[in-house]
């Protein structure tokens, strides 16, 4: 791909110039006015968030009681939503990360929209954590009484270590792009040329500054492999590190990692959809990206089957007392409906039909992520609540709300709130900063390095 | 009250109280702090000094001074409770549930001790199963605790401060006999309650948004009783004791407890879990009463029937 040899004739340095400027345009234009759909999708985000906060509000006063959740079913719709969300974060680091380290550049374009999914995500992992927990205003004593045998601290810490790495691979490479805004967008309000100055940190595009930048890149890009497998560990042994059947798994890590990754990828193909089409980016986003991201899913698909096989198989096999009652709720009882719905729609379907060149066009591959997002999600309630229903001891005695768990309005209303939380963050982001990196783009193209023309000028 | 039943009456306090060696030695360091500032009640009990003699003090000086939480959280020295369940003897009275609920000024539906109708696999002859907390000493509930809040101390008990429990829950995920409540709500409490100030032994008054569970009753135990679910039980089912003094007692019989296990083939619940329970059982044979089907539904309200009145 690389041009490095290739004599810039003036002809070349030309051609690329204006290359350069159409992408700008392109990639700034969605910039410039927010459209009337634009605005009423931030609205509908805003008002799901001020319901969430109602609720949220009514179980600070009243306390946990207004969810669902009792003395057997003691973790419910948060928990799932948070391990949901920690599972999408992990494509940031699959995509930018893992990908870069392949000799393959066609994902350069979607490195942006990956990585501020991982964010978002992972943002709201910690805040649905809080939102779960009895007492939040104690959160403190995390840290003032710590104990480091406890699973959750070691959450917390590889949970904001991800969170600090994922941002700083959002920001390094973001660099330039600032700056673009930053010497373009001079007609936006003052706090908005305020921020594109303050966060562009001078960026001028000097060998240096490329040279310092692009180095960084590559450190968080190692270490953020590690990171991110430990997190979606880490939280997978939230369960696993327990007594439960279900739960008492040494599959459980890797089952997770993978499952997330699964789910992540899904993610970005609904959003490299969703950008593609209103921010008419049918140039960078192209068919090809969503044939290898089709063949990405079905791979993953098939790694998570897997993982499935280990995780529900083996112990059918065996039909060992406790486990035996909770995979008949599984696979014939209760929850059998979303279980094979979450395995079919899910999981089985995508990888068998996309496995086909000729599903693999932009509209059919996005067409079944999105089933694969959401019963990742529902994969996730299922991981939480038959578990904690199906213990090892009968449940007797209490009341009949207590032996079954269904959400009540104000969780769902809090929940929505966070994945509406999630799309907030990620719209502003693409509202203020251009979600395709340019300069990525361009030097997959083969274009040299934008800001770098001057000292190509001259030696020419 | 003749002379002789008030002897008895007193070498059965005695016995009980010869359980708490440890309490005794606090109490004797209470003694002496105490002495002249508290009225004299008339009623005279027995109580071992640290150098193993038997002292009888007024029973105003057995009220001890009151510990800060961290003494609380170190238990009380010397001591290794244990508790053991005769299932030949449990009718599913349900008194040791409304005794516990009683003491610990608990409302249904909350229980710290269950009773359950147990069936063992290929075995169609139901038994009644009283379940408090397990106190386990490989407890899978502490491990997981991120402050803290839920602790082992050095007599085997399995307790919770309910000032820095954050209610994440991860204790009541993780514990596989599903021994633990929540405050779901701010914990209402019966008419007439003292409140008093928050203690970890006497785990009252219960804090909304957090996790509660049968403590063993170490405030009775310093006081020389035993806990209300043994006292309630009217088959004296429930024995409680000190695995260091090798005794159990249900406030009528006391055995040996390592003769007993043997004896009657004790067992613990799920012992391959590899949580080490304290709490034994006795297998339900030669049973006090035949097994009859509880015809009456406990607990059917839900604590949102209160909440629902609220909003």
């Amino acid at each position: 791909m690389s041009m490095e040899h290739q004599i810039l004739t003036p002809e070349i340095i030309e051609k690329q110039t204006k290359r350069r400027e159409e992408m700008r345009e392109d990639i700034l234009r969605p910039l410039d006015k927010t459209s009337l759909a634009g605005k009423l999708w931030i609205a509908f985000l805003v008002v799901i968030m001020l319901i969430g906060g109602y609720a949220y509000y009514q179980q600070l006063k009243y306390g946990l009681i207004v969810t669902g959740l009792r003395d057997y079913a003691s973790w419910g719709i948060y928990i799932s939503n948070f391990v949901f969300f920690v599972a999408i974060s992990l494509v940031g680091a699959l995509i930018s990360s893992v990908l870069r380290f392949t000799n393959f550049t066609w994902y350069r374009p979607i490195t942006r929209i990956a990585e501020i999914i991982a964010v978002a995500g992972v943002i709201w992992a910690g805040l649905i954590i809080i939102i779960d927990m009895g007492r939040p205003e104690r959160l403190l004593n995390v840290f003032l009484h710590p104990r480091l045998q406890s699973p959750i601290l070691w959450d917390i810490v590889v949970i904001t270590t991800y969170l600090t790495t994922s941002v700083l691979l959002l920001y390094l490479p973001l660099l330039p792009g600032i700056a673009i805004c930053r010497n373009r967008l001079t007609d936006k309000p003052k706090w908005q040329r305020w921020m594109y100055k303050f966060f562009a940190l001078g960026w001028n595009g000097t060998e240096l500054q490329w040279k310092i930048m692009k180095r960084s890149i590559k450190m968080l890009c190692i270490i953020i492999i590690p990171l991110a497998i430990s997190i979606h560990t880490v939280t997978s042994w939230l369960f696993a590190m327990t007594l439960r059947p279900g739960w008492d798994s040494t599959n459980f890590g890797p089952y997770f990692v993978a499952g997330a990754f699964l789910a992540g990828t899904a993610c970005v193909i609904i959003g490299m959809y969703v950008f593609r089409k209103f921010y008419h980016l049918e140039k960078y986003i192209t068919e090809v990206h969503f044939d290898h991201m089709g063949k990405l899913l079905v791979f993953l698909c098939l790694v998570y089957a897997y993982f499935n096989l280990n995780e529900y198989f083996v112990p059918y096999y065996k039909m060992k007392g406790a486990e035996a009652k909770l995979l008949t709720s599984l696979f014939s009882g209760q929850f059998a409906g979303l279980y094979w719905s979450a395995q079919i729609l899910g999981m089985l379907l995508p990888a068998c039909l996309l496995i086909f060149r000729k599903m693999r066009t932009p509209g059919i591959v996005t067409f079944f992520a999105v089933p694969v997002v959401v019963f990742a999600w529902v994969k996730r309630y299922l991981i939480v609540t038959p578990i904690l229903l199906n213990p090892y001891l009968p449940i007797q005695n209490v009341p009949e709300s207590w032996k079954n768990y269904f959400p009540t309005w104000q969780e769902m209303a809090i929940v929505s709130a966070s994945l509406a939380g999630v799309l907030l963050i990620i719209t502003i982001f693409a509202r203020l900063f251009p979600i395709i990196s340019i300069w990525e783009t361009l030097e997959n193209e083969g274009i040299e390095l934008e800001d770098l023309d001057k000292l190509k000028k001259e030696k020419v | 009250m003749n002379k002789e039943e008030q002897e008895k009456s007193n070498r059965r306090n005695f016995l009980k109280l010869g359980l708490l060696a440890g309490g005794g030695v606090i109490a004797g360091t209470g003694i002496t702090k105490v002495l002249s500032e508290e009225p004299e009640t008339g009623e005279k009990v027995k109580v071992l000094t640290t150098d193993g003699k038997v002292m009888e003090v007024d029973s105003c000086h057995m009220n001890h001074p009151a510990l800060s939480n961290k003494e609380m959280r170190k238990g009380i020295h010397g001591k290794k409770f244990v508790m053991v369940i005769d299932l030949a003897r449990c009718g599913n009275a349900r008194k040791c549930v409304e005794g516990c609920q009683e003491m610990h000024h608990k409302t249904p539906p909350t229980e710290w001790i269950k009773v359950k109708r147990m069936e063992d696999e290929g075995n169609p002859n139901p038994y009644w199963l009283p379940q408090p907390c397990f106190h386990c000493d490989n407890p899978p509930c502490t491990k997981v605790c991120p402050v803290d809040a839920t602790f082992k101390r050095e007599d085997g008990l399995v307790l919770i401060d309910n000032d820095r429990c954050i209610g994440c829950r991860f204790c009541m995920a993780a514990c596989p006999y599903n021994s633990r409540s929540f405050n779901w709500a701010e914990p209402e409490v019966p008419e007439g309650t003292v409140m008093g100030e928050y203690s970890i032994e006497k785990s009252f008054p219960a804090k909304k948004g957090t996790v509660e569970k049968c403590d063993f009753c170490p405030d009775m135990a310093r006081e020389g009783k035993l806990p209300d679910c043994v006292t309630a039980c009217p088959n004296g089912t429930i024995f409680f004791g000190d695995a260091n003094e090798d005794a159990v007692t249900n406030g009528e019989d006391t055995f040996r407890l390592s003769e007993l296990l043997k004896k009657r083939a004790g067992y613990r619940l799920l012992e391959d879990l590899g949580t080490e329970p304290r709490v034994y059982y006795l297998p339900p044979v030669n049973r006090n009463f035949p097994f009859e089907e509880d015809t009456v539904n406990h607990n059917t309200e839900d604590y949102q029937v209160t909440l629902h009145k609220k909003l």
